[in-house]
Parts: C-alpha cells; sequence; structure tokens
C-alpha cells in the first residue's frame, strides 16, 4: 500500500505521519505542495503543523496549493484522504468536508491526550476498532471547534459522517465532534492526532488500530481472486 | 486605483469566544454599558479600477477572505489611495 504525505510550507507533524505509516507497513513518500499530481497512490494524507503560518484561517491559503487540485480529483475516484488537524481544517477549507473549524472557546492551545469515542467502526479508518471503543489520543490545537449549521449537522448523523466525539467537553465543538468523513467515507478530517499515538513508548497506541484499518481496508481491496 | 476595506466577522449565532473576552474585561474595568463585542479582521487592497471591480472584491470575499461557512464580509470601496 503507498501512501502519500502533503508537505506546505509549514507542516509539522509530516515525519510523525510517515513513521506511523511506515509502522502499519505501507511505503510512504513525501509530496510537495507545489506538485500537481498525486496520482498512483492508495492513502493521501494531509498532515498537521501551521501551513502557510495559519494566515487569514487555518488552511485557507493551503487549500490553493497547486497539489490540492489533484488530492480532489483523487479523492473522487475513491482513494482515502486523511486530514489530521491541520490537515482537517485544509479539508473543510478546500469544501471535501463539510462545516469548518474556529478558535477554540476557551481560546487556548490544547495540547493533551483525550478520550475519544469512536461512533462509527464501518469506515476503513475506524474498521480495526469496536463501536462505540474509548480511544486515547492526543490533541494539539488553537483553532479546533468544529462548526456547521444544524442542518449539516443533521446529515452528519443521518449519514453516520460523525466519526469521533470527544468524551468531555474539549473546545466547543457542536456534538463534541473531533472527527467526520464526507459522504462517501473515503475521507476523514480529525483534529486529534493518531500519529503521535502508535506506540505505548508514545504514551498510548490507540491510534494505531487507525492506520491497521487502512491497510485492511486496502488488502481486501488487492485480494487475489480465489 | 481604488482603496477596498474588507471587513470580516463571524457570522450572527457563531460564538465568538474573543469577543466575550473582551467584553468580560471590560465589564471588570467598570464599562458595564458595554454588550455584545464582536472582533473581526480587516483587509486592506488597492485594487486596480474596472467595471467588474465590486463583483471581482465580491468573489475575491467568497474564495479566499472570508469562510462563507462561519463568516460575513462587508466590503468598502473608497477613492483615497495610501501610498
Amino acid at each position: 500500500m503507498k501512501a502519500a504525505v502533503i508537505v506546505f510550507p509549514g507542516s509539522n507533524c509530516d515525519m510523525d505521519m510517515q513513521h506511523a505509516l511506515q509502522l502499519a507497513g505501507m511505503e510512504v513518500e513525501f509530496v510537495r505542495h507545489t506538485e500537481t499530481s498525486v496520482a498512483g497512490f492508495d492513502l493521501i494524507a494531509l498532515p498537521g503543523g501551521f501551513s502557510y503560518g495559519d494566515y487569514l484561517r487555518s488552511g485557507a491559503i493551503a487549500r490553493f496549493a497547486p497539489v490540492m487540485e489533484s488530492v480532489k480529483e483523487q479523492a473522487d475516484k475513491g482513494t482515502l484522504v486523511l486530514g489530521v488537524c491541520n490537515g482537517f481544517q485544509v479539508l473543510t477549507e478546500a469544501g471535501m468536508l463539510p462545516g469548518a473549524l474556529k478558535r477554540n472557546d476557551g481560546l487556548k492551545f490544547i495540547c493533551r491526550p483525550v478520550a475519544l469515542t469512536v461512533e462509527n467502526e464501518q469506515t476503513p479508518f475506524t474498521s480495526a476498532y469496536e463501536q462505540g471503543e474509548t480511544a486515547v489520543i492526543p490533541v494539539a490545537h488553537g483553532d479546533g471547534c468544529y462548526f456547521a449549521d444544524d442542518e449539516t449537522i443533521a446529515a452528519l448523523k443521518a449519514n453516520r459522517q460523525i466519526v469521533f466525539t470527544y468524551q468531555s467537553e474539549l473546545n466547543g465543538s457542536k456534538e463534541a465532534i473531533a472527527g467526520i468523513t464526507n459522504e462517501r467515507g473515503n475521507v476523514l478530517g480529525m483534529m486529534p492526532h493518531p500519529e503521535r499515538a502508535v506506540e505505548a513508548l508514545l504514551g498510548s497506541s490507540d491510534g494505531a488500530p487507525l492506520f491497521d484499518a487502512m491497510i485492511k481496508h486496502w488488502r481486501e481491496a488487492h485480494a487475489p481472486a480465489t | 486605483m481604488k482603496t477596498v476595506h474588507v471587513y470580516v466577522t463571524l457570522k450572527e449565532g457563531v460564538l465568538n469566544p474573543e469577543g466575550s473576552a473582551i467584553e468580560r474585561s471590560l465589564h471588570a474595568l467598570g464599562y458595564e454599558e458595554v454588550q455584545k463585542v464582536q472582533t473581526g479582521k480587516w483587509v486592506s487592497l488597492q485594487v486596480e479600477d474596472g467595471p467588474e471591480l465590486a463583483q471581482r472584491v465580491e468573489r475575491m470575499c467568497e474564495q479566499l477572505l472570508a469562510n462563507p461557512v462561519i463568516e460575513d464580509y462587508e466590503i468598502q470601496l473608497s477613492d483615497e489611495v495610501t501610498t
């Protein structure tokens, strides 16, 4: 399974992401924001960080990077896309996921492990978790308050697009949303950093099943005919 | 050239925690008459004048300067040009 990690100016979780993907058994290539094609990968990961200094709004400038056209095209073809933290912000700004991420209600940058509930285990990203399972994964964000209008929230619920929620109040997110998918289910955006929780040495390995699930999904899709 | 001022604010109904924090501080200073403090961004542009100026600035706001999911914007055009 081949994964691309997109590197914007100001991305800073790109190498953590590479490590987590490799640990799960993927081949990883970094793809710079200036590239115009990101074809030929099974997964495209948008890492955390502060792309373009978070100028204007988090992710607002990155969405116009040359590589993003191709990321959209590949997502439309069904390629898995994982956006973590700033990656999630870029995906909402790009219109690839509904809603927006705004300043945390408490105005503070929050950097600590938090308990999440796996709300939907039937996605290519979460099939290695149990429905309702608790996963402790760190967050590190100042702009992580998820907002969408009531109509959008109702649609997210109806389509089971809410994948992770915070177990206790964290940043003011509507419905305690920590991560959502697109309607098709092949694009996931989440504020917590699963790539920072893939080994017990890091304090938690609760992020590892997310990477294992993507590999599992790929294997099932590429299983030799019997 | 025209000078364009764009004011970007959070939509009504979207909580502005920064505004609330400022309001509380003003109350703490004794300015209890203050209500509904809002904050936002101001973007100033020098733009070559043209027949579609207003529409083009509007598109700039929709595409980049504001995020229509959470923000409103207000455009002011003027003839003054700063150097």
